[in-house]
């Protein structure tokens, strides 16, 4: 969003440059004072609102519904069902064709006489206000055949099992495999073989502002505004467009501010094609906000994977070998359009991504389930990824006696190896293991910790100390969607505009869900141009306005879309100065810009304010030379072309205490280092790895959506459902090594999701090693009192 | 969700509230904190038609000691409690156990009556009351009826509060020097109800434990009182082989169920834990064996 009033605070000086500064997010000041536009505060006029009848059922026949009493009831407008809203809106099927022999069946905005898991919509109320439209609800009687429910993924593909989509056979989405070729002999000839089993919760992201959409359609001249709480606004003008029937320049779609969104806001849901659907159909707007008790029910969840690993090593603790078999359910539909495979394709490419290990082999099951569809989560497979490769390096480090961190440090690719292979095939530009392990080391003082560690435990307190080493990957080209068929842009633009007033206007593809990105986007632009961070302003979130581009997932707001800015500033401050030239009839070789002011490149004297070249550019051409035109707005875009993705590394620790009497596990402390490149925002980034580490401690310690085996979700509330709160928190140290990408000049890196990727990991490492003396082990997360009394054999 | 329609009067007396709650029986629901009811109502899991605002009722309010009892309001909300230095010096069992009570927004505007008629099983005053001896006081309008703490949680959700009555204090004795009060909990995060709690009262004189009243949270349909434990521990010092018994006299005492997160089993287990845990806070050092 533009910020157009508030000045933007400077933590630190506000001279140049800006990149590499503890730069306060200028729009932090607007939203803690309550002046976000978010969708809900967007109010049209004759603007409906609905609400959608979901399903009580993980799967059931609508035999009969009932809507009489409903039509009468005060301020509905209308009650539409699937088979209507099918004349306004194609079904869709998330499958990618890079994904070789991914099947999903057809979804349709509502559906259609099946309901196929618990909080499925079946019916869309439309009424004067949500509340009215909920009083309408009460009303509506559907009289459901519940059908046999597919919960457990463990059974789905068994023969008795029954099939969710008759048409596909089985309720197999994709499966996959990886193999070097050696493992079998690997292992055969190994010193030592662990083998352990982790379970991952399933889980979902929680956005203090719900999904929202509000459609509004004019039918004068056919053409669909919407506006979203999105983190991919020209992915949503396409597939609008599309699925309805519209041509793509006549849908608009605009991303004010968005109240979090982790990935929860990356997808297509049916209730946003329904909504756009109904607006179209009701030739007024319509707003749907999801309130917080269907967002458990319809908000994609993620991670629920078993994943069976074996690691063979020689007796002198190098690794020669990975072996994994990952099974994840994902629902009875593979999500728009990004699919439910990605997660599972990840863990698959990325386990063992740290290690120096030759031989490799993957298995990946994913199976449809009657549940709420699973898909990317902020850290996308990477945190189940971490966790099973961590999980079993530690439990090898134990069994052979060598320290964590020693093993860990034999086993790391060195420094100097790059780039190269990882053995599942992935390319790694550059990483920087060792320096991070060194680093880390010192951070936490190991030796003195181990020591105070020892001496705790002879009083009977049980601390334990986690280490988890990862690979991130960021920065994806076309490698991700592109080349599977989906239109979602693997390039990012900037357009910047020099304007009379000599200030910076500059628009962007990658939109703000509160993470800093547009503080990030002003630094860069700030320094590349040449002007104080105050004159630059901020557009984004509006496909009308800004250049096309992908929006915000795999860590690539920085990365990309920030090279995008700096190639276009860099421009625009080349013609700035040609317009100077051309004004003080100097060479521009003589010129020299900062602080928007042009000097003399030899005697630093200021010869002219960028106010004033505006002046004389927009309103006095005149003076300037014949044959001279002023170019003052730029674009440029960038894609990364050079590796499918940039990877990043890091590693993490955390120390813990468990109470062995109640099972407890206090959080004590939490250490990040972490190489996301060239670091723009000091302030940011640790703030995101602080709020991505939080996040990845929810999932280990405490969020899971509960499932009963009738496919019911027994959680779903916020009563329930345990985020993770302040009080738990430990305090989170981070530290930064550099090791700038050469794939574009900004040198930026993703750093968004890592601290999800290790949290996980680090926090079971560390249980796992205060439950040591007890020799017992807990793998499956979330790590709850309960399932560590059992351990303990307390229960 | 969005709360379904509903009418709001404030009222000042008991009796207009009372008259109010006559008029509309099962309709009309009395609104304290708010915050427990109007989270239902959001959810529309109760549907009234009334709201009948009690706030603004003064002689509700406050905390005083008054002929050997320390009696609070029903409408003293959470927070000052927690504030109360009266409170602090004369009953410190509660100031101990507000700090678990939910979380400060929660604490400013919920209330001791609302907490009390409520009675989930698993809050902390209904625990506290019975373990410090507490005695209800309820009114209809023209009549005030005392019932002790002890007879007034029957079941899950279920009180002894007749439907055109209120709760108007709490009234607990003034504690004696030798009794010593102890609270702990366990909860899976800061503020959340808990999984097991317990709430302790008790004579010590030198190092011997007398008339205790000891009350879990958590582990029944109502706050329950552990009477074997007690027996088990009342005239004797906190030596493990007592507490030993004391924790297996716990399998009579409280009859726990298994919720999402805990099983029946882990919360027995966790009452005996904190039970232990109670008992040596109680004890001064020097007094445990
Ligand atoms: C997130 C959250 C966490 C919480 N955690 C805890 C916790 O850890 N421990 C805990 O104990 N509580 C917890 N609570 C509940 C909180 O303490 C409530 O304030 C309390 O239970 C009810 O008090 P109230 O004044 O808000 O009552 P209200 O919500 O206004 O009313 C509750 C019920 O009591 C009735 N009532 C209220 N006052 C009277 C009266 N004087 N006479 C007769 N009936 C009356 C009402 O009619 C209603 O039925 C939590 C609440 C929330 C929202």
């Amino acid at each position: 969003m533009n910020d157009l009033v508030a000045p933007p605070v400077v933590a630190e000086a506000a001279a140049p440059p800006h990149i590499g500064r503890r730069v306060v997010r200028p729009n932090a000041r607007r939203l803690t004072e309550g002046r976000g536009t978010y969708v809900d505060d967007v109010e049209l006029p004759r603007m409906a609102h609905v609400v959608y009848l979901r399903s009580p059922h993980a799967h059931a026949r609508v035999v009969s519904v009932d809507v009489t009493a409903a039509h009468a009831m005060p301020g509905v407008i209308a009650i539409v069902d699937g088979a209507r809203l099918a004349q306004v809106c194609a079904p869709f099927v998330g499958t990618l064709s890079h994904m070789v022999g991914m099947r999903s069946a057809p979804q349709y905005a509502i559906a259609i006489d099946r309901a196929c898991w618990q909080g499925e919509a079946v019916l869309a109320i439309v009424a004067d206000t949500r509340a009215l439209a909920e009083d309408a609800v009460e009303t509506i009687v559907v009289e459901w055949e519940p059908l046999p429910a597919v919960a457990d993924m463990e059974t789905a593909l068994a023969p008795q099992t029954p099939v969710i989509h008759a048409e596909l056979g089985s309720n197999l989405c994709y499966h996959r495999e990886l193999d070097t070729g050696g493992v079998d002999a690997a292992f055969a000839g190994a010193d030592v073989v662990v083998e352990e089993t982790y379970v991952f919760g399933r889980h979902t992201g929680v956005t203090m502002e719900p999904r929202s959409v509000l459609a509004d359609f004019n039918p004068a001249e056919r053409r669909l505004t919407v506006h979203h709480s999105h983190q991919a606004p020209h992915m949503m003008a396409d597939l609008y467009a599309r699925q309805l029937g519209l041509p793509e320049a006549d849908v608009r779609v605009i991303c004010r501010d968005v109240g979090g969104s982790f990935g929860i806001k990356v997808h297509a849901y049916a209730d946003d094609f329904a909504t756009v659907a109904l607006a179209v159909l009701l030739k007024r707007p319509v707003k749907f906000v999801a309130d917080r008790l269907e967002s458990f029910v319809t908000d994609i969840h993620a991670r629920e994977h078993r994943v069976k690993a074996r690691l063979a090593l020689t007796r002198e603790g190098r690794m020669l070998a990975f072996d994994i078999d990952d099974l994840t359910g994902i629902g009875p539909y593979s999500m728009f359009p990004r699919t439910s495979v990605v997660e599972g394709n990840q863990v698959v490419n990325i386990t063992g991504g740290p290690y120096n290990h030759p031989e490799y082999r993957a298995k990946l099951d994913v199976v449809f389930q009657n549940k709420v569809q699973t898909s990317q989560y902020r850290g996308v497979g990477h945190p189940v990824a971490c966790a099973v490769t961590e999980g079993i390096v530690d439990l090898a480090a134990v069994r052979m006696g060598i320290d964590p961190l020693e093993l860990r440090r034999r086993n790391v690719m060195e420094d100097d190896s790059y780039p190269r292979k990882g053995a599942s095939g992935i390319v790694l530009e550059k990483l920087s293991h060792q320096q991070c392990l060194a680093k880390l080391e010192t951070m936490i003082d190991y030796p003195a910790l181990r020591q105070e560690q020892a001496e705790l435990r002879k009083k009977g307190i049980y601390r334990g100390i986690g280490i988890a080493v990862l690979i991130e990957l960021t920065n994806p080209g076309a490698a991700f969607y592109g080349v599977g068929g989906a239109r979602i842009a693997a390039q990012e633009g900037a357009t910047v505009r020099l304007d009379p007033t000599g200030v910076v206007h500059c628009a962007v593809g990658v939109g703000e869900q509160g993470q800093g990105t547009e503080t990030i986007f002003a630094q860069i632009a700030a320094d590349e141009v040449g002007l104080p961070l105050a004159a630059v302003r901020i557009i984004t979130g509006d496909t009308a306005v800004t250049p096309y581009g992908g929006g915000t997932w795999a860590s690539r707001g920085a990365g990309i879309g920030g090279e995008a800015v700096l190639q276009a500033s860099r421009q625009l401050r080349t013609n700035i100065l040609a317009l100077a030239a051309a004004h003080l009839k100097r060479d521009a070789g003589e010129l020299d810009v900062a602080d928007g002011k042009v000097r003399d490149r030899a005697t630093q004297a200021t010869l002219v304010d960028f106010a004033e070249l505006g002046r004389i550019a927009y309103f006095r051409p005149d003076l300037l030379p014949q044959g001279f035109q002023s170019e003052l707005v730029v674009t440029r875009h960038y894609s990364q072309r050079t590796y499918p993705f940039v990877f990043t590394n890091g590693v993490q620790a955390s120390y813990v205490e468990v109470d062995i009497e109640t099972g407890f596990v206090k959080l004590l402390k939490h250490w990040a280092v972490e190489d996301c490149g060239r670091v723009i925002n000091p302030l940011l980034l640790d703030e995101q790895i602080r709020g991505a580490i939080v996040q990845g401690i929810g999932g280990a310690l405490f969020e899971e959506c509960l499932y009963d085996g009738s496919g019911l979700l027994r959680n779903g509330s916020m009563a329930d459902y345990l985020v993770p709160m302040a009080s738990e928190m430990p305090d989170i140290e981070v530290a930064h090594v550099e090791t700038p990408t050469r794939t574009s000049e900004l040198g930026a890196k993703g750093a968004g999701e890592a601290g999800t990727a290790g949290a996980p990991a680090a926090v079971m490492n560390a249980i796992n090693d205060a439950l040591a003396p007890f020799d017992v082990r807990v793998t499956a997360q979330p790590f709850t009192p309960e399932k560590i009394l059992r351990a303990l054999n307390k229960i | 969700m969005k709360a379904p329609r509903f009418a709001y009067t404030r009222v000042t007396t008991v009796a207009d509230a009372v008259s109010l709650l006559r008029q509309h029986g099962d309709d009309a629901r009395l609104l304290a904190g708010g915050q427990t009811l109007l989270a239902t109502l959001n959810m529309r899991l109760s549907e009234p038609v009334v709201l009948v605002d009690i706030t603004g009722i003064e002689a509700l309010h406050g905390v005083a000691v008054q002929d050997g009892f320390l009696r609070i309001g029903a409408l003293t909300r959470h927070v000052d409690i927690e504030r109360s230095e009266l409170v602090a010096q004369r009953l410190p069992l509660l100031t101990q156990a507000v700090p678990f009570l939910a979380h400060a927004a929660i604490r400013n505007r919920g209330t001791f009556g609302g907490s009390v008629a409520f009675a989930d099983p698993a809050a902390e005053w209904p625990a506290c009351a019975l373990a410090a001896d507490g005695e209800l006081i309820l009114s209809n309008g023209t009549n005030e009826r005392r019932v002790m703490a002890g007879d007034f949680f029957i079941d899950l959700y279920q009180t002894d509060l007749h439907p055109d009555e209120l709760i108007i204090a709490v009234e607990f004795p003034l504690p004696g020097r030798q009794r010593r009060f102890a609270f702990t909990e366990l909860a899976r995060r800061h503020g959340d109800y808990a999984i097991v709690g317990i709430a302790v009262a008790g004579d010590i004189s030198g190092g011997v434990m007398g008339d205790l009243r000891i009350v879990f949270l958590g582990v029944g349909n109502t706050p329950m009182r552990a009477l074997g434990a007690e027996t088990a521990l009342n005239g004797k010092r906190g030596d493990p082989a007592v507490l030993a018994a004391a924790i297996a006299s716990l399998s009579e005492d409280i009859a726990p169920s298994d919720d999402l997160y805990t099983s029946a089993a882990a919360k027995s287990h966790l009452a005996g834990v904190l039970l232990q845990r109670a008992v040596k806070s109680l004890l001064h050092e020097g007094e445990t064996p």
